[in-house]
């Protein structure tokens, strides 16, 4: 209802506060670009094209989910990358070392790759907090070792899951989305109840907001950070997952690609790179904004180059926009 | 020769400066001393330009300024000497002098830096400091980075005509006793280029140094003394001024404390840099407040007890327990609860609304297994609110939108609420206004009957005695007296002043 209304006021954006229209502007920016795309091809709307869409989003939601739980702590993870190859290869090891198929005891593998991922996220969290060394650079580090890791595992194969349950996840389809979307779905209300319902959650925000005050209120802030990885690192292997899922084949190439996707997605959808503020729908409105232009570009007939330079003008876009600069004296 | 004439500056709540007149001759020296929050640095801060006045005249040898920046006001001459070191201290001692002015170095966009050098090299030796304009910043002492400080204002001479004012604020408070000899001897001589505005709560060496003192108090000058007719404990009385109010800071409700009992015992501790051989005991329902000047190690104190300062010698104890890895998690544990005096950094976070920042030192009370139960907390909060009155439209209001007073109510609540009964309050009061400080005084009183002690910094030297059972007055980490706060028995600003300075 909200956004309607917003919508409607899109005329008289002058009544409407710098906060509303900051809170609202990503979804609004959502439905412009669809309203947009639609117009020029109406086939845009169509089912078939959200499920597309959709398809290739759940991985990359899954990522970007992680990675804004770190990202409101005020911190930044870039080890996704080296993370989702590890947990996808980690996944296809043992799923095909335990039967090769989901009715066996092969399932096992799912909470396997999950298990390797929040390992990564620990170890990552570890390193940052315990040795002192900016977010930024631990992160980006541990992504590189899982890359090498990943290549180490596989020797440079390309490793086939050919289960037909697990494939399932595309191939099962309930209203015309297949299982892997409604799976995403799942796990992001499970993100969004750890970010408004726990313990965990509330430390996140009150990290990110204030760090001496959370120090001031007896919060481990150390041990927070380092949670917050370790949740980071299990929704990259769920992203993971869904990636195998989607093509079928897990390989060091399956990172490939997640770290701008993910970031810029964050930041689209309206989280503050420097924390407190946003949350996991803000990054859902982010995904779907950075894919319905990725998939409307190939619709209406552009090339496919384009769209990397519209999403780096769209993430400036959005920093800006996010951005109180009357607060800020120093950027670094 | 410089001068400012019925000079009035207000902020928000705040009447800072109140028609201020103050002047400067050439080759003066002027000292200005006032209690914190009287209102120097808000005057000072006019005279280098980085506020302007709201209204009132600045002449320089009779001809009306008006500066937008500091940077307009050196181009007439005005430099600073700031308390907290300005000099970058990844640069060079050259860099620091002629940072910002390096364009009279450049030839075809590069920096001739032997000539840059031999400029240095002059400056310095105006202060008479022998060394390397090329060594880096950290290197120097802290004695020494002081005179580049002053060595860069000097730079103004050569690039300005006219006279020089230089402020010096609290040049003297990192520098040991010989050092503070050298510089005032240098001061003295180079009056021949300057007159200096002085600021120091250093009574003593403002009284040695200045031809002339202004006294300020609450954003007006008081009092205006020459030298040699100075007399510390007349200064002493201007700065402090009014009779307390027994009503305002809720006297009549200040019981005797338990003194039975023990909630916090510090026994000769001492952090090191910090304050030394400091004791005493907190009682349940005592107000014991700590005295002192900016840096007298009473924040230091506070930080001790909430365990963000590990103690170098001695022992803490809280209720009886010794407090051996000091951690705030273990502090509030024990029912310790720290209002900061920075509150938007310390005390609420913005964005978070008022029922999570009430929590937030308590989640686990509210939480299963790490999920929140969120209908209590919310019940908890809107009990708070009517309970001290806090103004505001329902519970999801994010905190950073609420007043000053209303967000300390928040703070407050937070520690009351979790069964803090050991409340360490840093500058309760400040920025808030009569009605605010008057709803914080009788929270105070409230907790007292209820059986917590607190530990109070005080804003002013008034509320530190209005309020407390208990005075503990500190100069230069060490407690110099220990004055008995009974109503009644009360002890008068000018004697607490007396022993801070």
């Amino acid at each position: 209802m909200a956004t309607i209304q917003t919508a409607d006021k899109a005329g008289t954006w002058v009544g409407i506060g710098r906060e509303t229209l900051v809170k609202w502007a990503p979804l609004l920016v959502l439905i412009v670009l669809c309203g947009f795309f639609a117009a020029i091809e109406p086939r845009f709307l169509s089912t078939r094209n959200f499920a597309r869409i959709l398809i290739a989003a759940s991985p990359a939601l899954m990522v970007a989910t992680g990675v804004t739980f770190v990202i409101i702590m005020g911190s930044i993870d870039l080890s996704m990358e080296g993370t989702v190859s590890v947990c996808a290869v980690s996944f296809a090891f043992c799923f095909l070392w335990l039967g090769g198929t989901l009715a066996s005891w092969a399932w096992l593998a799912l909470p396997f790759a999950m298990l390797v991922g929040a390992a990564l996220g620990f170890v990552n969290g570890l390193i940052h907090v315990k040795l002192k060394i900016p977010s930024f650079m631990a992160s980006l580090a541990m992504g590189f070792v899982g890359t090498g890791l990943a290549m180490v595992m596989t020797g440079g194969d390309r490793i086939r899951i050919e289960d037909e349950l697990f494939r399932s996840l595309l191939t099962e389809r309930v209203l015309g989305f297949p299982l892997m979307v409604y799976v995403a779905g799942v796990f992001l209300l499970i993100a969004w109840f750890i970010q408004t319902r726990t313990t965990l959650g509330r430390n996140f925000y009150a990290v990110g907001g204030g760090e001496d005050l959370a120090i001031a209120s007896g919060l481990n802030v150390s041990r927070v950070r380092v949670l917050g990885y370790t949740v980071a690192g299990v929704f990259f292997a769920v992203g993971a997952l869904l990636a195998v899922g989607r093509i079928g084949i897990a390989e060091t190439a399956t990172g490939n690609d997640f770290m701008f996707l993910s970031v810029t997605a964050v930041v689209v959808g309206g989280t503050a790179l420097w924390g407190g503020i946003g949350g996991v729908w803000n990054t859902l409105v982010g995904v779907l904004i950075v894919f319905v232009i990725g998939n409307g570009m190939v619709v209406i007939g552009l090339p496919g180059y384009v769209q990397d330079g519209v999403l780096g003008i769209l993430v400036i876009l959005a920093v800006i926009l996010s951005t109180d600069r009357k607060s800020i004296s120093f950027v670094k | 020769m410089y001068q400012l004439n019925k000079v009035d500056k207000k902020f928000p709540g705040v009447h800072a400066l109140k028609a201020v007149d103050f002047k400067i001759g050439r080759g003066e020296i002027v000292g200005l001393v006032g209690e914190n929050g009287a209102g120097k640095s808000t005057l000072m801060k006019v005279i280098y330009g980085a506020y302007q006045p709201d209204s009132g005249t600045v002449t320089i040898d009779g001809k009306a300024v008006r500066f937008q920046n500091p940077r307009q006001a050196m181009d007439h001459g005005i430099g600073m000497v700031f308390q907290e070191q300005s000099l970058i201290t990844n640069l060079t001692v050259m860099e620091n002098i002629f940072l910002g002015f390096e364009q009279q170095f450049v030839r075809f966009g590069v920096i001739n830096w032997t000539a840059m050098a031999k400029a240095a090299r002059h400056q310095l030796r105006k202060v008479k400091l022998d060394i390397d304009p090329s060594t880096v910043t950290s290197k120097l002492s802290f004695a020494q980075r002081q005179l580049v400080e002053l060595a860069k204002v000097l730079t103004l001479e050569e690039r300005i005509d006219g006279d020089l004012v230089i402020l010096l604020d609290e040049p003297t408070s990192v520098l040991a006793k010989e050092e503070v000899e050298l510089l005032f001897s240098l001061v003295r001589e180079l009056t021949s280029r300057a007159s200096f505005i002085f600021v120091s709560h250093r009574m003593d060496e403002v009284l040695e140094l200045s031809d002339r003192i202004y006294v300020m108090k609450d954003g007006e000058v008081v009092d205006v003394v020459e030298h040699g007719q100075a007399n510390i404990d007349a200064i002493q009385h201007k700065m402090v001024g009014r009779e307390v109010d027994k009503q305002y800071y809720r006297e009549q409700k200040q019981h005797p404390y338990d003194s039975g009992k023990t909630l916090v015992r510090f026994d000769r501790v001492s952090v090191a840099g910090k304050y030394r051989d400091v004791s005493f005991d907190l009682h349940p329902g005592e107000v014991l407040c700590l005295v002192g000047t900016e840096g007298s190690g009473r924040e230091a104190v506070l930080r001790t007890i909430f365990g963000l300062e590990r103690p170098s010698t001695g022992a803490v104890a809280i209720k009886g327990n010794p407090f051996h890895r000091a951690t705030a998690q273990e502090a509030v544990a024990r029912g310790v609860g720290y209002v900061p005096r920075e509150r938007k950094v310390e005390g609420i976070v913005n964005g978070m609304n008022v029922y999570e920042n009430m929590t937030l030192s308590q989640m686990g009370k509210y939480a299963s297994h790490g999920v929140l139960r969120i209908r209590e907390e919310k019940a908890l909060a809107e009990n708070w609110i009517k309970r001290l009155s806090i103004k505001t439209p329902d519970v999801y209001k994010d905190c950073g939108g609420l007043s000053g007073g209303n967000q300390q109510k928040v703070v407050l609540a937070k520690w009351r609420s979790g069964g803090s009964d050991i409340f360490l309050l840093d500058h309760p009061t400040r920025g808030l206004d009569i009605g605010a400080k008057e709803d914080v005084y009788d929270m105070i009183r409230e907790m007292c009957d209820d059986g917590a002690g607190i530990v109070l910094v005080a804003d002013t030297l008034e509320e530190a005695i209005g309020l407390s059972h208990t005075i503990l007055v500190l100069k230069d980490g060490e407690i110099q007296k220990r004055f008995d706060g009974s109503p009644g028995g009360k002890p008068s600003p000018f004697d607490l002043v007396h022993h801070m300075i």
